[in-house]
Order: structure tokens, then sequence, then C-alpha cells
């Protein structure tokens, strides 16, 4: 803040650093007409009471829009630029969450559905479900008795309840992610402008650090609801499944699609018949992506009440339980080992299926 | 035979690849060269004015070198790739001037294809690639398994309906991609360098099923090689391109006794003439009386030569179908295994 006195005294007058631009500019009446509101910024009672330390010259402050506003009362300071960001924001809300509110209700709707599910059936249920599933998509018995180790840990150390409340917003984010992401993908397949279009989104989506987009989405949801978790997890772990499935569409062999075309295949029926299951290998990668980035934010997210293990280890950050954030990361190790596994299986059974050599 | 009404009819074909192509067409009426036209205006010339006429029930094959424009040519009969100028008739109408509807009609119903590298489906089985062309139509699962296992059968897979397409040979897969063609039941059937990918054995053995396939079906068959065997092996009409245009064309043989540039007559001077040739290309009217014996028309040089033991001194009667339609002198045999020099490289 001392940056805002300036060094230079001209006949007796105290000047700020950036005087001499607006004079130059022939700015100064228009200046000095705002000066008087213009509320007085620290440096300022510094300087008035005397305490001003004398800076060298080459303390030059960065014309920043405190040190213009010293010079040049019109200009605003950045307190209320940061202010107006804050009240924009605030009267867009009531708009914004009149067309959100509607749209996501259903993301509420689910999670808490899929929660009540997974936390209320009995274990053995559960752990039967899962198994059965498993198997289906696997075919693989050593995957299958990794996926019953696993639960049964959770189970022995009492930390079923919380693994699974996890699974579930894994479970309904990644259904999500699927159903906004592969449609996505293949629009973007299909047009080269869309992809230049939405590449940047999912650049931003997937490089900006996940606490900054938790900021809007708080003021933008009740805290407390279950879809700002599942947004915020969703936004993040969407994107693999968007690139992949593009990548996969338009790696489709040209002479398989020609044959199609040959054949008089409609737009649909290319889709369906040729460009899908070509496509599925790359596909499921994505899938296998977005499930392991929806484990890693849903994590993140229990900073903003999602459930499950990623309390426990905040709990442990919090208070310094070494204990209960160790154990909450073993099971997150081994959840995550768990969903690789699965779904990668699944992925080379499709690869299998696909060049069956039997 | 009456060739008055050809099946497809191709007349001022020309193709220009590049964003403009239409406001660079007259620089290429006009004459301007295919290097010319891609330095001074950025646009690839892909085929200038064609006009060819294919046959119902005849074998038209299209040879030229790599880059002649050959995929470029076939693609154009079912508007795979769009003219820049040009007509396409096919039965009497103007494929050019077809909605997209008609056209995915068209080629569902009049034309299939056969591709170099088989291009199948590889998730699905052979007996579901064998069906493609059905099952885009829409036609009942029942058809679809009769028509397909009916044409496997046909080409010499049966009992391999259920294999994965990666679970066989490339002969095996082309006939697959054969078998796909023939259950879609058209009438045109366009091969792009169908045998190319096969090794000769197996390229032999495809070029006699297709010869026999079609001597019961009389398909017209639109057949791309840039291998001359083969192409005479296969023609009834050849067609030859160099640089996206006709340099000559008609009845293989008659080529091959008169090639109508350096071009063609590079392409012909390697290959076996006594073999290639017929007899009846080279017949004369009849005028003598006595003859050393009588031979068929449709019998090669070589076998005449064998019979003669090499006596250029004797006169043989030709026959075809019992009746003798002219005689051939052994002199003017010899006369046909030279090949002809062009006048620019003798002079
Ligand atoms: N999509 C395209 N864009 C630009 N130029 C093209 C395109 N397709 C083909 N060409 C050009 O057109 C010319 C003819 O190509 P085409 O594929 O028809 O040759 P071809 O006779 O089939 O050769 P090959 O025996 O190698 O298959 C070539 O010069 C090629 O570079
Ligand atoms: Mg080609």
């Amino acid at each position: 803040m001392k940056h805002g006195c300036g060094p230079f005294f001209f006949g007796g007058t105290q000047m700020a650093t950036y005087d001499w631009f607006f004079n130059a500019l022939g700015l100064r009446d228009w200046c000095d007409a705002g000066t008087s509101e213009a509320p007085m910024s620290m440096a300022d009672l510094l300087a008035e009471t005397g305490n001003a330390v004398e800076e060298p010259f080459y303390a030059i402050p960065f014309p920043s829009l405190d040190a213009l506003n010293e010079a040049c009362g019109q200009i605003t300071q950045t307190r209320d630029v940061v202010k107006g960001l804050e009240e924009g924001f605030l009267a867009i809300r009531p708009a914004l969450r009149a067309i959100l509110d509607p749209i996501t209700q259903p993301l509420s709707w689910m999670l808490d559905g899929t929660l009540y599910l997974f936390t209320q059936a009995p274990w053995f249920l559960i752990m039967a479900m899962l198994l059965l599933v498993t198997w289906y998509a696997t075919r693989s018995v050593s995957v299958m008795l990794f996926n019953a180790f696993c639960l049964s840990f959770f189970a022995f150390v009492d930390h079923f309840e919380p693994a699974m409340e996890t699974l579930a917003v894994i479970l309904v984010c990644t259904v999500i992610s699927a159903i906004f992401g592969i449609p996505i993908g293949i629009a973007m397949s299909k047009s080269n402008r869309l992809q230049r279009m939405v590449i940047p989104v999912l650049d931003l989506l997937q490089t900006l650090p996940t606490f900054v987009y938790l900021i809007p989405l708080i003021f933008l949801f009740p805290i407390g609801e279950s879809r700002l978790y599942g947004i915020a997890i969703t936004l993040y772990a969407i994107v693999p499944i968007i690139r992949l499935t593009d990548l996969g569409i338009r790696l489709v062999d040209q002479d398989v699609i020609e044959a199609g075309n040959a054949f008089g295949m409609n737009a649909r029926q290319k889709l369906s018949k040729v460009e899908l299951p070509l496509a599925l290998p790359n596909i499921m990668a994505g899938l296998n992506q977005t499930i392991m980035m929806s484990l890693a934010m849903v994590v993140i997210a229990s900073m903003v009440t999602a459930p499950g293990l990623g309390v426990l280890v905040l709990r442990g950050i919090r208070n310094l339980e070494l204990g209960v954030g160790l154990m909450a990361g073993i099971c997150i190790v081994l959840l995550a080992v768990m969903l690789d596994r699965t779904s990668k299986a699944a992925l080379s059974r499709i690869d299998r299926a696909k060049s069956k050599t039997s | 035979m009456l060739k008055n009404t050809p099946k497809v009819k191709l007349r001022g074909l020309f193709k220009i690849f590049g964003a403009d192509d239409k406001s660079v067409l007259p620089h290429v009426q006009n004459g301007m060269s295919k290097e010319e036209l891609l330095e001074k205006h950025k646009h690839v010339l892909g085929l200038q004015s064609i006009d060819v006429d294919m046959q119902a029930g005849e074998i038209t094959v299209v040879m030229g070198l790599s880059g002649s424009g050959k995929s470029t040519l076939i693609r154009h009969l079912n508007r795979l790739i769009e003219p820049t100028a040009g007509e396409i008739v096919v039965d009497g109408e103007d494929v050019t001037q077809l909605s997209q509807a008609d056209l995915r009609t068209l080629r569902q119903e009049k034309m299939s294809m056969v591709f170099q590298k088989f291009a199948l489906l590889p998730h699905r089985t052979v007996q579901q690639n064998a069906a493609m062309s059905l099952d885009v139509r829409g036609m009942d699962k029942e058809t679809q398994d009769t028509e397909a296992r009916k044409w496997l059968e046909r080409v010499g897979l049966g009992g391999y309906e259920d294999h994965y397409p990666s679970q066989l040979s490339g002969g095996m897969q082309q006939r697959v991609g054969i078998a796909r063609a023939l259950t879609a039941n058209t009438d045109i059937m366009l091969m792009d360098e169908a045998f190319s990918a096969l090794d000769p054995l197996i390229r032999t053995d495809m070029q006699d099923l297709l010869l026999e396939l079609q001597l019961e079906l009389k398909k017209t068959i639109i057949f791309i090689t840039h291998d001359l065997d083969e192409a005479l092996k296969l023609a009834d009409h050849l067609v030859i391109l160099k640089d996206g245009a006709v340099v000559q064309q008609g009845e293989p043989q008659g080529i091959l006794l008169n090639p109508a540039d350096p071009y063609i007559e590079d392409f012909v001077s390697d290959i076996n003439r006594a073999r290639v040739l017929r007899i009846r290309s080279i017949t004369n009217p009849l005028k003598s009386k006595k003859f050393s014996g009588d031979v068929d028309a449709d019998d090669n040089l070589e076998s005449l030569i064998a019979l003669s033991e090499g006596d250029t001194a004797l006169t043989y009667r030709v026959m075809s179908d019992g009746e003798p339609i002219g005689e051939l002198n052994m002199r003017d045999l010899v006369k046909a295994l030279v090949p002809r020099i062009s006048s620019t490289q003798a002079a």
C-alpha cells in the first residue's frame, strides 16, 4: 500500500506518480471533478498523519488502478472493481438460477436416490449386486475376486458406508458424463467448427484448478444440495469422454466408412453400424478416465459437502487426526484400483470381441 | 451384340480437387496440364473430359498407372465423389441430378462395390458382413441369412459364416467382400483394385472365380486394375487412363495390336503377346482354297505356333462355332507378335 505515496514534490504540493500523465492529456479538470468523492486510500491516510516513509526514487508503482486513482479521482480503485464483480454476479444470479435450477434438479434427485440406495440397502445385497455387475462387465474371475476382497476390506474396517457413498456419487456422475459427453463427442467429430469451439472449453475445464470453479457454483446453488458437488464433479470428469469419443470416431477406418456409403447407409446407420462400434474401444478408454477423474474430484468436493471417504480425509486434515486420514486414504486407493481394473477389464473384453481369435 | 444402349454412360466428365473447382474448370477445358494447374491454381486435376460407355453384361476394365485417376473415376459412378462437370447416366438416369435419398436408393439397389482393402466390418461375423446391404435396406433377418449363406457358399466360404473377418486370410476376406456385393443383388458391380492386395496365386483364383460367376450372372462389372495381364484376362472393354484422361479405349486385342500412343506401347511391350492375342483378332478374309488345317478363332496364337511347329509357310482356316470365318497365314501371325514401335521412337 505504501507505493501510493509518490516521491515527487512540486512547489511544496505532494503529487501522485502519474499526475503528469493526466496533465499531459489535459484531463486534470475532469480528474479533479471526481476527487472529492473518492474514498481515501490507506496510503493517503498514512501520508496525512505524517507517518509516510520516504521512499527511494526507483519505487515507482505500477500504473495499477489504485495508483492511477491516486493521480485522478475518476479512476476506480481495485476494491470497487472487485465489489462490482460480486454485485454483477449477484445481479445475474436470480436469472441464472431460474434457468439452472429446474435443469439441474434431476441431478440432485439422482444423487440423493442413489446415495439412499447404496447406504440403506443391506451390505450383502450391495456386495452381491456390485460383484454381479463386475462379472457381467468383465467376465474375469481375478477381477471379481479382487473386487470381493476390496469390498470386504471396506466392511471389515467399518468404512463400507463412506466407500459406498463415494461409489454412488462416482456412479451417478459417470452416467451423467456419458449421457452428455458421448453425444457432444459425436457432434464434435462431425463438425470441425464445433470441435474448434469446444476444445478450448475442455482445455479450460481440465487445466483450471478445481477450486476455481467451485466458487461460482457455491453462489449458484445452495450449499448442502447434492447437485452442487454433482456439477463440480461432472464438469471435471466429462472432459475425457468427450475427447475420446470425438477422437475415436475421427479415427474410424475411412475405407469402412466408404463401404458404408457405397452400400447406401444413411447418417444414422453409419453412426450406429460403423462409427460407434469401431470407436467403442476409444470411448471405453474415455469412460475409464472419466471414472478415475470422478473419484479424484469426489474427494476434493467433500469440501462442498460431497459425502463419502473424502469427508474422512478432510477430517484428518482439519483435526490432524492422522489415522483417520490414512485409513480413508487406503480405502480411496483400493477403490481407485478396483474401478480402474474393472473398467480396463471391460475395455479389453470389447477389444477381444472385436478381433476374436477363438 | 447390340451396343446402342449402354448401361452406364459417362459424358464430358471432369473432376478437379480443390476448394474452387468450378472456377478453374475453364482453364482445364482450354487444355491446361495437370502440373500447370497445380502450380498456378493449387488445384489437382483428377479427371478430364471422360467419355466412356459401359455395356450391360460386360466387364469394363479401367487401367492406368498409380495416380492416373482410376479410383476417382469409379467413385463417380455412385457419386462417392462429386463431379466438377459432366454427366453420369445409369440406365438412362443422370446420377448427378439425384437427391441424397435417391442416391442412397441407387447405391443400395443398383450398384455394389468391392474394395482393395476389403473394408469389412471387423465387429460383425462373415455372414453379417455378407448380409450388410440387406441389413441397410431393412430386410428381415431370415432373408438376410438365406441370401448371405447362399452367396457365401457360392464364393467358396461355406462353413465360415460365424467367423470374424480377422480370422480369415486376405483371399478369404475378399471372397466375403465379393459375397457382400453379390448379396446386394445389383446389376452393376464396382471393383476397385479388388485383387491387388492378394498374392499372385490367390489372385489368379479370384480372377477365375469372377469370370465363372460372370458367365452365369452377366453383371455389368467395372473393374479397376493397374495390372495389364489382369486387365487382358478380364476385359471385354478396356479403358486406359493417363493423368485423368482416357488415352485409348476399346476391345483389348485391338489396343494390343494398335496402341494409340507411346504410353500404351510401353504398357503392352513386355507382355507375352502369343499367349494373350487370339486368332480372331488377326484373322484375314477367306481367299485361299487349300488349308493346312482348321483352328478355332478363340484359341491364342501360342497354340497355333505349337500346331504349325514353327512353319511360317502354312495357312490355316479359322473357324468359329463350326463356321469358317476367315484364314490366317503364319507370316501374318509372326508380324502380330512384334510389338509395334511408335513413329516417334523410330524417328
Ligand atoms: N481428395 C483428393 N484431394 C486432392 N487430390 C486427390 C484426392 N483424391 C485423389 N486426388 C488426386 O487425384 C489423382 C488421382 O487419384 P486416384 O486415387 O484416382 O488415382 P488411382 O489411379 O486410383 O491411383 P492408385 O493406383 O494409386 O490407386 C491423384 O493425383 C491424387 O493425388
Ligand atoms: Mg486407386
